[in-house]
């Protein structure tokens, strides 16, 4: 039995030591490392994205690659877990050496990354995290596609007449993103006059939310912010039906995929708000519908989840801002990357992609200035609500 | 005061599960002395067992609950067969390695199967709650809760009562005797861990459909059970069914009163007083057994 295992441990071992690349092999591609939880509480939206990355991936090797190599992408699993993030991001760095990496999805893992961006030298193009630390605490690799929760506030300051919100109720995964989220939006609602009630917090683990509602529904307001994933939106919704929570619920952060909650919450969905970056059911509200288009229609192909739309192009944009970013390089070394990476112009799904200094001087990240839409379920389905038609 | 009525409910309501949990795991960890790591994953599989066959064959709903439970005693039974039978009178290092292994080849061999991404059961209670002066709980939630009291007390009587349960007693108090008397031991084990993994899937399939399914679902539902067990004390039957509720009550009133944030951090800052207090438990009686 003990040499059976003995046997088994080394010949694992073998296998472990031929699985490391030579040196020199794989020079023929361009590699872009991407760090997304695949697995864990927050799986849905890392695979999402994972899968725009891939459309990306194709779509620039059908045409030949980037500096004429194919380009290949190391996708890891961070397992929602900012540890794993780290050791994810440290290996894509050491062992496959990719010049620049993708991710990390949640603010929290994307912030656990950010110190080894800085030992080892190497940009990462943000493409969900929307806490505003990432970009503001000096870390001159960071460059974030997407909109940080004050955009997303102000985005929705406009339009927050026509939801009527006297009194205002928060619902956050406690976290950098939740937290931060309800920090902006409540900001932004005192500044038009409008009341803030109680300020809940919920574990990203969580399962059973029905102590944090029992108290949203005693504080008399009447609009919830909810700020976490789709998984947790989904029980959210179920338990406040249970509960019979009469809030207005706007979620915010752009990880609703609301087919998804039409699909898993049924009716407890209805009439719910959702902040997006993409709607992928209007593609022709997009600022370049006809690439909105294309890439719903890729999507479709490969059989995707269509729900996974609002998250997939997060992956997409990503991927061809590091792409551009290479090509004006003229090379795939760390540093010429994040050179180019604050020229690049890109037309994404999401609109144009443009990176504006933000942070501390002389050590400033780059920020995007993304487009925000809000759309509703209405009698199963997703719709525009009003104020948004043009 | 409605408030607190509706935190109380559900403490109650939440509690039912809880108990479930521990007391499959007290059987396990309290009188086996096998720190089951599994116990998680028996209670992930529950839930995709039902998940697989409500939502995937489209069969009947109390059916793939049934089913649960009888599949996940036979992998419990299984688990024990296989990978604890070789290793009586290792030491408690050795199983423990063993069951760390077992848990990741299941949380890993589901995520194979059924991708990370969380799935939703359909369950055939209204949506519509019931609602009782300023309280509302829903369908779902009262039947998981019956369910889960229906097997506390089944299994209570089981081990008190029934000859195999008296096996079951004898053999983890003194197993030479037991042997003796001509008890056997082989097959009270393996019956013991598939009698408690039965009872973590049944709690996984329960709670399924009123959350979502994915395969990290044991780890805190794991770790719950293990509260639950220390706090009730070890082997303690009705410690872990008290156990349960006081654990779902502490965190509800928690969230509720203290800080939601730290919900799940109530079970733990409990077991430290219970520790540093009172370490054999709240409950703990001159014998463990039963």
């Amino acid at each position: 039995m003990k040499r059976w295992l003995t046997g088994a441990v080394s010949w694992f071992a073998c296998l472990g030591l031929l699985a490391v690349p030579l040196p020199g092999e794989g020079a023929e591609t361009i590699k872009i490392g991407v760090t997304q939880p695949l697995t864990g509480v927050v799986a849905a939206s890392g695979n999402y994205v994972a899968q725009g990355a891939r459309i990306a991936e194709s779509l620039l090797n059908a045409k030949g690659g980037i500096l004429g190599k194919k380009v290949e992408l190391i996708v890891e699993d961070n397992k929602s877990n900012p540890v794993e993030a780290v050791a994810t991001a440290e290996k894509l760095i050491v062992r496959d050496k990719v010049p620049v990496l993708m991710g990390a999805w949640s603010s929290t893992y994307t912030l656990a990354v950010m110190p080894k961006l800085m030992e080892y030298s190497v940009p990462m193009v943000v493409e969900t995290s929307s806490s505003g630390k990432i970009t503001t605490s000096g870390n001159p690799w960071i460059f974030r596609i997407s909109p940080t929760s004050a955009m997303e506030a102000v985005a929705m300051a406009p339009h927050v007449k026509k939801f009527n919100v006297k009194k205002a109720d928060f619902l956050s995964v406690n976290n950098d993103w939740g937290r931060g989220a309800a920090d902006e939006f409540a900001k932004m609602l005192q500044k038009q006059g409008i009341r803030i009630g109680t300020r809940e917090t919920m574990d990203a683990k969580a399962q059973d939310l029905s102590a944090q509602l029992a108290k949203i529904k005693a504080s008399g307001g009447d609009t919830l912010f909810l700020t976490t994933g789709v998984e947790q939106i989904t029980l959210v919704l179920k338990q406040a039906k249970e509960q019979r929570l009469a809030h207005k619920i706007i979620t915010t952060g752009g990880s609703s995929s609301p087919d998804q909650l039409i699909e898993q919450a049924g009716a407890a969905a209805e009439g719910s708000y959702h902040i997006l970056f993409f709607a992928p059911w209007f593609p022709e509200a997009a600022p370049y519908p006809a690439l909105a288009k294309e890439f719903v229609a890729e999507w479709k192909k490969r059989g995707y989840n269509f729900a996974g739309l609002t998250e997939g192009f997060r992956g997409y944009d990503g991927i061809m801002t590091i792409a551009a970013a290479i090509t004006k390089a003229g090379k795939a070394d760390a540093k010429s990357i994040q050179k180019a990476l604050w020229d690049v112009q890109v037309q994404g799904v999401n609109g144009p992609i443009k990176f504006m200094k933000e942070g501390p001087k002389g050590r400033e990240s780059g920020q995007s200035q993304p487009n925000v839409f809000i759309v509703q379920i209405a009698q199963g389905k997703v719709a525009l609500p009003g104020f948004m038609k043009k | 005061m409605d408030q607190f009525l509706q935190h109380i409910l559900n403490g109650i309501v939440l509690g039912g599960s809880y108990a479930l949990l521990g007391i499959g795991l007290t059987l396990i960890f309290g009188i086996m002395y096998v720190v089951n790591f599994t116990h998680g994953e028996l209670y992930a599989f529950g839930a995709y067992v039902v998940f697989a066959v409500v939502v995937a064959l489209e069969g009947n709903f109390f059916l793939a609950l049934l089913l649960a439970v009888v599949l996940g005693a036979v992998l419990g039974g299984g688990i024990e067969w296989a990978l604890l039978r070789p290793l009586r009178g290792a030491s408690i290092d050795t199983t423990m390695l063993v069951m760390i292994g077992a848990w990741i080849a299941l949380q890993n061999t589901e995520q194979l199967l059924w991708t990370g991404v969380a799935k939703a059961i359909r369950h055939p209670f209204p949506e519509a709650p019931l609602v009782v002066g300023p309280v509302s709980i829903s369908w779902i939630r009262i039947f998981v809760f019956f369910a889960a009291l229906v097997l506390i007390a089944g299994s209570h009587l089981f081990i008190r009562r029934s000859r195999l349960g008296a096996a079951m007693r004898a053999t983890f108090q003194d197993r030479e005797t037991a042997a003796l008397m001509g008890v056997n031991i082989d097959a009270v084990h393996t019956f013991t861990f598939a009698f408690g993994s039965g009872l973590a899937a049944a709690a996984g399939a329960l709670l399924g459909p009123v959350f979502v399914v994915f395969p990290t679902m044991g780890d805190l539902a794991a770790l719950k059970a293990f509260a639950i067990v220390i706090m009730g004390g070890m082997g303690n039957f009705i410690g872990a069914t008290l156990g349960g509720f006081i654990l779902g009550i502490a965190e509800e009133l928690g969230a509720g009163y203290i800080s939601s944030g730290y919900r799940d951090a109530m079970g733990f800052l409990i077991i430290i007083a219970v520790l540093l207090f009172k370490p054999t438990g709240l409950f703990a009686r001159a014998e463990r057994i039963g």
